[in-house]
C-alpha cells in the first residue's frame, strides 16, 4: 500500500502497514476473546484447501453426463447443487446459465466481488479488481480478449452483474470427443474461469 | 451511494490481468483477514448489507488505492468501532482498551454448520410480485446517499423482466438497520445498446437483480 518505510527500524520487520494492523486486529480480538484462534484457522483451512472451483466441476460434469440433473440444474440450481453437498454461505441462491454455439455467459459483480464461493471458493483478484467489474459490462467481448478466448462473431454475449444475493453459475459447453467419459474424467476439463465465461471448457487434448 | 465501488462501465481502468496459478492468497495478511472477517459474523453485530456499506462509503481516492482485503480491513474496523467493539485507539496502540462486550464467539466445531448455513435472504411475503416474465421495466433514476444494490449503469434505462425470485431482505434498508423490510427481486435484461447507445454492443446483454422499488412499468 503506502511507501512508507517508518516500520523499517526496529524489530528487524519487513511488513507493511497493513500487514501490521492485521496482526494487530487479530491479537486484540483474541485477547478480548472475540475471536477463537482455533475456529480462525478452520475458516481459513476450509477455503484455502477444502472449498473450491473442483466442486463446481462436479456439477458441471453432472450436468453434462446425466440429462435428468442437467434438468434438476436448471430449473432450480441451489438443491441440485446441494445434492452434490455443496450448499451454504455464498451459494445460498444459485442460478445456472447454459453456454450454446449462440450464447455465451459471463458473470460479474460491478458493486463488489459477489461470486459463488460453495461452487468455485474465494474469487480471483482479477474478479474483485478495477478493470474486470467496470469492463464486463460495457464491452465484454474485449473482457473475452483479454483472456484469449475469442468467440465466433455470430456468439451473442449475456453478462450477468451479480447485484443480489443470487449467484450465477456458468455451464460450458462439453467439448467434443468426451462420449463416455466418466464424470471424474469431465471434471478435470471444467475449469473455473469456464464456469465464470472468461473461459471455455479444456478440450480432451489438453489434458491427456 | 453513488461511490467507486459502482464501476460498471466507467473506463480507463485498462485490460484485465489474469494471473497464472495464482495462489488463494496473496500473503499472510490475507489469510488472517478472511478468517478474522467470517469469525467476526458470528457476534451478529452487523448483517452483509451493513458489510457492504461499510467496504463502500469511503472515498474514491481511498477506495480506489486499496486492494481487495484493505477494503475488508477498513470494513470491519469501522463496524467493530461504531459497535463499541474494536476502537481504532485500540489497533493503533496494538493494546485492548475497551471493555470486552459479551457476544457470542465462534467456535471450532461451528464453522461448519456456520458455513454451510450460509445466510439465505429469501423470505415469505404476503404481495403478489408487482411484474412477470416479460414484461418491461424501467429502472429508476435514483441517487440514494447510502446503500443501495441499484447500478449507476442501469439507471433510468429499460429492460424486460427475465426471472422472479421470491422476495429477499432489502438491502438498502437492511445496511442501514432499519429491517430487512423483504421486496419482489427480479432479474431485469438490458439490451447492450439501451444501456451504452450506439456505442454498445447489439449482440451484448446485460442481466441486473432489481428489487421491486428500484423499478417502474416501461
Amino acid at each position: 500500500m503506502s511507501g512508507h518505510d517508518h516500520h523499517h527500524d526496529h524489530d528487524h520487520s519487513e511488513l507493511s502497514e497493513t500487514e501490521l494492523r492485521v496482526r494487530a486486529l487479530e491479537s486484540i480480538l483474541v485477547e478480548k476473546g472475540y475471536v477463537d484462534p482455533a475456529a480462525l484457522d478452520e475458516l481459513i483451512q476450509t477455503y484455502e484447501t477444502r472449498v473450491g472451483p473442483r466442486n463446481g466441476a462436479r456439477v458441471i460434469a453432472k450436468a453434462w453426463s446425466d440429462p435428468a440433473y442437467y434438468e434438476r440444474l436448471l430449473r432450480d440450481a441451489t438443491p441440485a447443487i446441494a445434492e452434490l453437498g455443496y450448499e451454504g454461505r455464498q451459494g445460498e441462491h444459485i442460478v445456472a446459465v447454459v453456454n450454446t454455439p449462440d450464447i455465451h455467459n459471463m458473470v460479474v459483480c460491478t458493486l463488489c466481488s459477489c461470486y459463488p464461493w460453495s461452487v468455485l471458493g474465494l474469487p480471483p483478484v482479477w474478479y474483485k479488481a478495477a478493470p474486470y467489474r467496470s469492463k464486463a459490462v460495457r464491452d465484454p467481448r474485449s473482457v473475452l480478449d483479454d483472456f484469449g478466448v475469442s468467440l465466433p462473431k455470430a456468439t451473442k454475449i449475456k453478462v450477468w452483474d451479480s447485484t443480489a444475493e443470487i449467484r450465477y453459475l456458468v455451464v460450458p459447453m462439453r467439448p467434443k470427443g468426451t462420449d463416455g467419459w466418466s464424470e471424474e474424467r469431465l471434471a478435470d476439463l471444467v475449469t473455473r474461469d469456464s464456469m465464470i465465461g472468461t473461459g471455455l471448457a479444456r478440450q480432451p487434448a489438453e489434458v491427456v | 451511494m453513488d461511490g467507486a465501488h459502482d464501476m460498471g462501465g466507467v473506463q480507463g481502468f485498462g485490460p484485465v490481468e489474469p494471473e497464472q496459478n495464482e495462489p488463494v492468497f496473496h500473503g499472510e495478511w490475507e489469510r488472517r483477514m478472511l478468517g478474522i472477517t467470517l469469525a467476526m459474523a458470528r457476534p451478529g453485530q452487523w448483517n452483509i448489507d451493513m458489510s457492504r456499506y461499510a467496504r463502500e462509503n469511503r472515498s474514491p481516492r481511498d477506495y480506489l488505492n486499496c486492494s481487495y482485503y484493505e477494503v475488508w480491513l477498513g470494513g470491519l474496523e469501522t463496524l467493530m468501532a461504531e459497535r463499541g467493539l474494536v476502537s481504532r485507539e485500540e489497533l493503533d496502540s496494538g493494546q485492548a482498551l475497551l471493555p470486552r462486550k459479551n457476544v457470542p464467539v465462534l467456535k471450532p466445531d461451528e464453522v461448519d454448520v456456520m458455513l454451510r448455513r450460509g445466510g439465505p435472504t429469501e423470505r415469505a411475503i404476503d404481495t403478489p410480485a408487482r411484474f412477470k416474465v416479460g414484461d418491461r421495466v424501467r429502472a429508476k433514476v435514483m441517487a440514494p446517499a447510502t446503500h443501495t444494490r441499484l447500478p449507476r449503469y442501469v439507471r433510468g434505462h429499460a429492460g424486460t423482466v427475465e426471472l422472479l425470485h421470491g422476495a429477499h431482505v432489502f438491502p438498502d434498508s437492511n445496511a442501514m438497520g432499519r429491517g430487512e423490510a423483504p421486496q419482489w427481486l427480479y432479474t431485469v435484461c438490458f439490451d447492450g445498446r439501451e444501456l451504452w447507445g450506439t456505442d454498445g454492443d447489439p449482440d451484448v446483454t446485460v442481466s441486473v437483480d432489481a428489487w421491486d422499488s428500484y423499478l417502474e412499468p416501461a
